[in-house]
């Protein structure tokens, strides 16, 4: 296959993937968006592997086939209360790619300086000459060489430094998004304490880790070997892994986000590294998407980006508001008989229902109080959950049709006419401090406005705080209900009162 | 106390101020009840019936008069009964003591109390005393049956094998408690309602009666919350453009109801001649204000008459005198509640209380003075509407000025990105050889339509959209691919490691974000 018919194939796999990204924007063409980004990995992996310039055809299926058996594995059985994990997981395997890659770069340059200096050849030279006699150039050591090789070695001076600085990015980017995502996976999974951690010296030790890698980055530019790259790898790890311990459970949805993010920029910087296009086009969308999805969920938590990187609810400006009142529990009963006379119902549910995996109870809970003519809707907040749009997924996952399922803006008028609101394991984003107390650390993040609702059921397993810590008022509140107990369990027997 | 009721003397008033009903809760407040022979007759309430529930039939009014210490009435006092007043008495009914002066007077020199029941404040604690509202509210009603008696035709639309039948249009002005009433009735019984009021803050009430408002616009609306909940007086340009929209609606109309009355003033002319004269005929106008002059220019009080084209127009005055059973239980028992104010000890004591807002607002005379007008009552009727949005009253000029300004703002901001980001890319392009550049530009271009296509995609499908990132992020095993044929193992093994995880990366990727698309579906 020529370099034209690749290229050509390149911009048809571009394309595609931006039309799958755009399809997302609602439920039913989002069906068919998927078919468009695999038509488009299909096309870009096909031409390129029997592209010109590719070799060890034999190794590349072996790793092509054990790689979609793992995946198709994984994905055919991850719970989808566990998606947060496994987003996390995948982010990992491009940093490490990255990663590989860029140290493949680096060792193929030397590869090609130390050929080229063997056959008498300098690059000036080479530069000079066209394709029918570089072939024979050097005794025909140039063909034996693969694509990326060719390319490597028709680079002048300048591109090599252009070049090295690629690398380093991509190497840099690629082992922060590795470890960072690592970590990130230990704690969704609940494998690594989700409280923030941070090592003595703080975002310090981080800064002089940055500041380390950047001066290795120098000595690289300077011709300084490879052991300066693998430092930057270990470096970099011990960045990430810092970072995103120092980052909360309830601030995942944007770590997420973000190393979505990382992952996509690392990719670009790769197809810097290798000057193909594909790549960076890919890469870009990756990390703009990420970055977008970053903003939204900053926005929805009213925290500057910065501070959600930096780790920790900071900066309150005095005591916060003493709670008055005390909360009043209520059994399935009580319970059962205000959903019997409630006409509207609105459910809020949070990350709790996902640990109590208690969306099928929420969904036949919603089946039996629709049948009873209930108008019955959910308001889902942004930052709902552990990763953006998680709730989505998961009442998808028990069959809650997604037209009752509304955003946090599209709904947060009505709860004045609503009867009954449940709030199932969702803490913060319900939290009226957020509108009341300015000196609540949560002060001024939009919340959905529960309160206003006639009548408000807490479904929560004990008296506690939530994650932030943060004493939620909305619980004393003399409309609100604390419905103690396991949500899975409580909605269970919820549901055996109501027919 | 000894409470008599009298027979109403007013001319065709069939109403009278207590009931058997009424005497019995009023002797458990611990009262003794006289009432004068025949009293309840027009109201269907028979002397033997009186008797039954414990109250004392007196053979005529003056005995009544004499042997009351409360005297209770529905009308206000005519001049013989104005004489009967002696001192310590107490009189409650309807007063007007703003239009009626002098029997103010003749009761302040009689010595007596008077309790004006049209006097009542309008506080959520008075509504069961409220006697003026329970007597709009049959006037309402009334108005609408009385209208419909007088119109030829049904008031529902109805499909019938003889043929089509229109549903009859009613308009009713001023939504005060008649307005409301008389709107219920109309749309129950199936008429097409419409509803004009001066007070906008009513629309809502209006629409939730099953009437349809109609919307003036004018910015100088009025707030009836600093009025008591009653209508005040309007501009001359809000009434001229009132005027238009009911010339503009009088052909369509057939039937027109007006209860448009402003408290201590002649009733608004608000239905002129040549709107009359635009009805279609047998069309019927049913006019409450009536008695006020009437809020339509031909209406004579007390009488029905038909116009030259055929109009009706009914200007009776006695409108809940015409349900004397229905307006005697209301109001005997409006009375009742007022007693039991005045009795809070239940023994039969009156304790006139002046301090107490209720009885204070309602009292005219007492103990040889004259105590109207009352002072403003401490706690407001109404909660004053809030302040409807400032942004309103922005000129279309400053309106536009901001939307200039926002606008230039929008602009400066975004040429200083431009410009800011131009003058990156000619720095990088100043030391960067052009075959970077050529990949920088894919890459800047790529960035940008990445923000235009993400800002798109809905906030349900953000975890979906994550997972196809992820899987398009696989694409780095493009580069695995490209260095896997390279002659150095170690370069061999990294590339083949980062293929197999990039792969991990597309099958998995694409597959969960199926299983996840394939889950979200329609009710």
């Amino acid at each position: 296959m020529s370099i034209g018919i690749v290229s050509a194939a390149y911009i048809v796999a571009a394309i595609l993937f931006i039309l799958s990204l755009g399809g997302l924007s609602n439920q039913e063409s989002a069906k068919r968006a998927v078919w468009y980004g695999i038509a488009g990995m299909a096309v870009a992996v096909f031409v390129t592997v029997f592209g010109p310039g590719v070799h060890n055809l034999f190794l590349i299926l072996v790793a092509i086939a054990a790689g979609g058996f793992a995946g198709w594995i994984v994905a055919g059985r991850v719970q989808m209360t566990e998606m947060p994990q496994l987003v996390a997981a995948l982010h990992s395997f491009v940093g490490l790619a990255a990663v590989f890659i860029g140290l493949n770069a680096d060792i193929m340059l030397h590869d090609v300086n130390a050929l080229l200096a063997a056959n008498g050849l300098d690059r000036a030279a080479l530069a000079l000459l066209d394709p029918t006699e570089l072939a024979q150039a050097g005794g025909g050591f140039f063909g034996e060489l693969t694509g990326f090789g060719k390319k490597l070695a028709l680079k002048d001076a300048a591109e090599i430094g252009i070049l090295k600085t690629e690398v380093f990015l991509g190497i840099f980017i690629g082992a922060v998004t590795f470890t960072g995502s690592v970590v990130a996976f230990g704690k969704l999974a609940g494998r690594v304490d989700g409280k923030p951690k941070k090592l003595p010296g703080g975002h310090m030790l981080n800064a002089a880790a940055l500041a380390l890698c950047l001066a290795l980055g120098l000595l690289y530019l300077t011709g300084a070997g490879i052991w300066t790259m693998v430092l930057v790898t270990l470096i970099a790890g011990f960045i990430g892994w810092h970072l995103i311990m120092g980052i909360g459970g309830a601030d995942m949805p944007v770590v997420v986000s973000m190393l979505n993010s990382y992952s996509g920029w690392a990719a670009a910087a790769i197809g810097f590294t290798l000057g193909n296009d594909l790549l960076i086009v890919t890469g870009a969308l990756v990390g703009s998407s990420g970055a977008i999805l970053s903003y939204i969920m900053c926005k929805a938590m009213n925290r500057k980006f910065v501070s959600v990187i930096l780790g920790g609810f900071g900066g309150t400006s005095g005591p916060a508001m003493a709670v008055e009142g005390e909360q009043i529990a209520i059994d399935a009963d009580g319970v059962a008989q205000a959903l019997e006379d409630a006409d509207s119902v609105v459910i809020i549910p949070g990350y709790g229902m996902a640990v109590a995996q208690a969306q099928q109870s929420v969904s036949e809970l919603t089946r039996r109080l629709r049948a009873q003519g209930k108008t019955v809707r959910f308001a889902i907040h942004p930052v709902a959950g552990r990763l953006p749009g998680h709730m989505n997924v998961l009442l998808a996952e028990a069959r809650v049709p997604y037209d009752i399922v509304l955003e946090m803006d599209e709904i947060n008028d009505d709860f004045p006419e609503t009867d009954v609101a449940i709030v199932i394991g969702s803490n913060d984003i319900v939290n009226p401090a957020a509108q009341d107390d300015p000196n609540s650390p949560i002060a001024g993040m939009p919340v959905l406005e529960v309160w206003k609702a006639k009548q408000v059921f807490v479904s929560k397993r004990g008296q506690g705080t939530g994650y932030s810590g943060i004493e939620n008022p909305l619980f004393f509140k003399d409309n609100t209900r604390m419905f103690y107990g396991d949500a899975k369990k409580s909605l269970d027997e919820l549901l055996g009162k109501i027919a | 106390m000894r409470i008599g009721a009298p027979r109403e003397l007013h001319d065709g008033e069939a109403r009278v101020s207590m009931t058997p009903a009424s005497a019995r809760d009023l002797r458990k407040l611990g009262h003794a009840c006289l009432i004068e022979a025949g009293a309840g007759l027009a109201a269907g309430f028979t002397d033997a019936a009186y008797e039954e529930a414990g109250v004392t039939v007196v053979p005529d009014a003056a005995t009544l008069w004499a042997e009351a210490e409360i005297v209770t009435k529905v009308r206000p006092p005519l001049d013989e009964e104005l004489g009967r007043l002696r001192e310590g008495q107490t009189l409650i009914s309807f007063f007007y003591p703003g239009q009626n002066a002098e029997a103010l007077g003749r009761a302040k020199d009689a010595g007596a109390t008077v309790i004006a029941m049209d006097m009542v404040p309008r506080i959520s604690r008075a509504q069961k005393m409220d006697a003026l509202s329970s007597m709009a509210n049959i006037a309402g009603y009334r108005a609408v049956i009385e209208a419909g008696s007088n119109f030829g035709r049904f008031f529902t639309g109805q499909v019938t094998a003889a043929g089509k039948v229109p549903p009859a249009r009613v308009l009713v002005i001023g939504a005060g408690v008649a307005g409301l009433a008389a709107i219920g009735t109309a749309t129950s019984l199936g008429a097409v309602t419409l509803a004009f009021d001066v007070r906008p803050e009513v629309a809502e009430q209006i629409e939730s009666m099953g009437a349809e408002f109609v919307y003036l616009d004018f910015e100088d609306s009025q707030d009836s919350a600093a009025t008591g909940g009653y209508a005040a007086p309007s501009s001359p340009e809000f009434r001229e453009k009132q005027l238009a929209k009911f010339r503009e609606l009088a052909p369509e109309i057939d039937i027109v109801i007006s209860t448009a009355l402003i408290p201590g003033r002649d009733a608004p002319v608000l239905w002129t001649r040549d709107m009359v004269e635009a009805m279609k005929p047998g069309s019927v106008i049913v006019d409450l204000a009536a008695e006020r002059g009437g809020n339509c220019e031909l209406t004579v009080p007390e009488e029905k008459f038909v116009t030259d084209n055929g109009v009706t127009i009914i200007g009776y005055t006695d409108f809940p005198s015409r349900m004397a059973a229905q307006a005697s239980t209301l109001y005997a028992t409006n009375i009742r509640h007022m007693m039991a104010d005045l009795t809070p000890a239940k023994d039969g004591v009156v304790n006139h209380n002046m301090e107490d807002d209720v009885i204070r607002g309602a009292t005219a005379t007492h103990r040889g003075e004259i105590t109207y007008p009352p002072p403003k009552p401490k706690t407001a009727a109404i909660a004053a509407a809030p302040k409807k949005e400032k942004a309103r009253e922005l000129t279309v000029e400053e309106k536009r000025g901001q939307e200039i300004a926002a606008f230039k703002k929008q602009t400066k901001d975004q040429i200083g990105l431009l410009a800011a980001g131009a003058l990156v890319m000619l720095l990088i392009g100043a030391v960067a050889p052009e075959s970077f550049m050529s990949h920088f530009i894919v890459f800047a271009l790529a960035c940008f339509v990445g923000f235009q296509v993400i800002w798109g995609v809905s906030h349900s499908l953000h975890t979906p959209l994550m997972a196809v990132t992820n899987a398009i992020s696989g694409i780095v095993i493009l580069g695995a691919l490209l260095q896997i044929g390279s002659g150095n193992w170690l370069v061999v093994f990294l590339s083949f490691i980062a293929v197999l995880i990039a792969s991990i990366n597309i099958v998995g990727g694409f597959l969960v974000t199926r299983r996840m698309l394939a889950m979200f579906r329609k009710s």
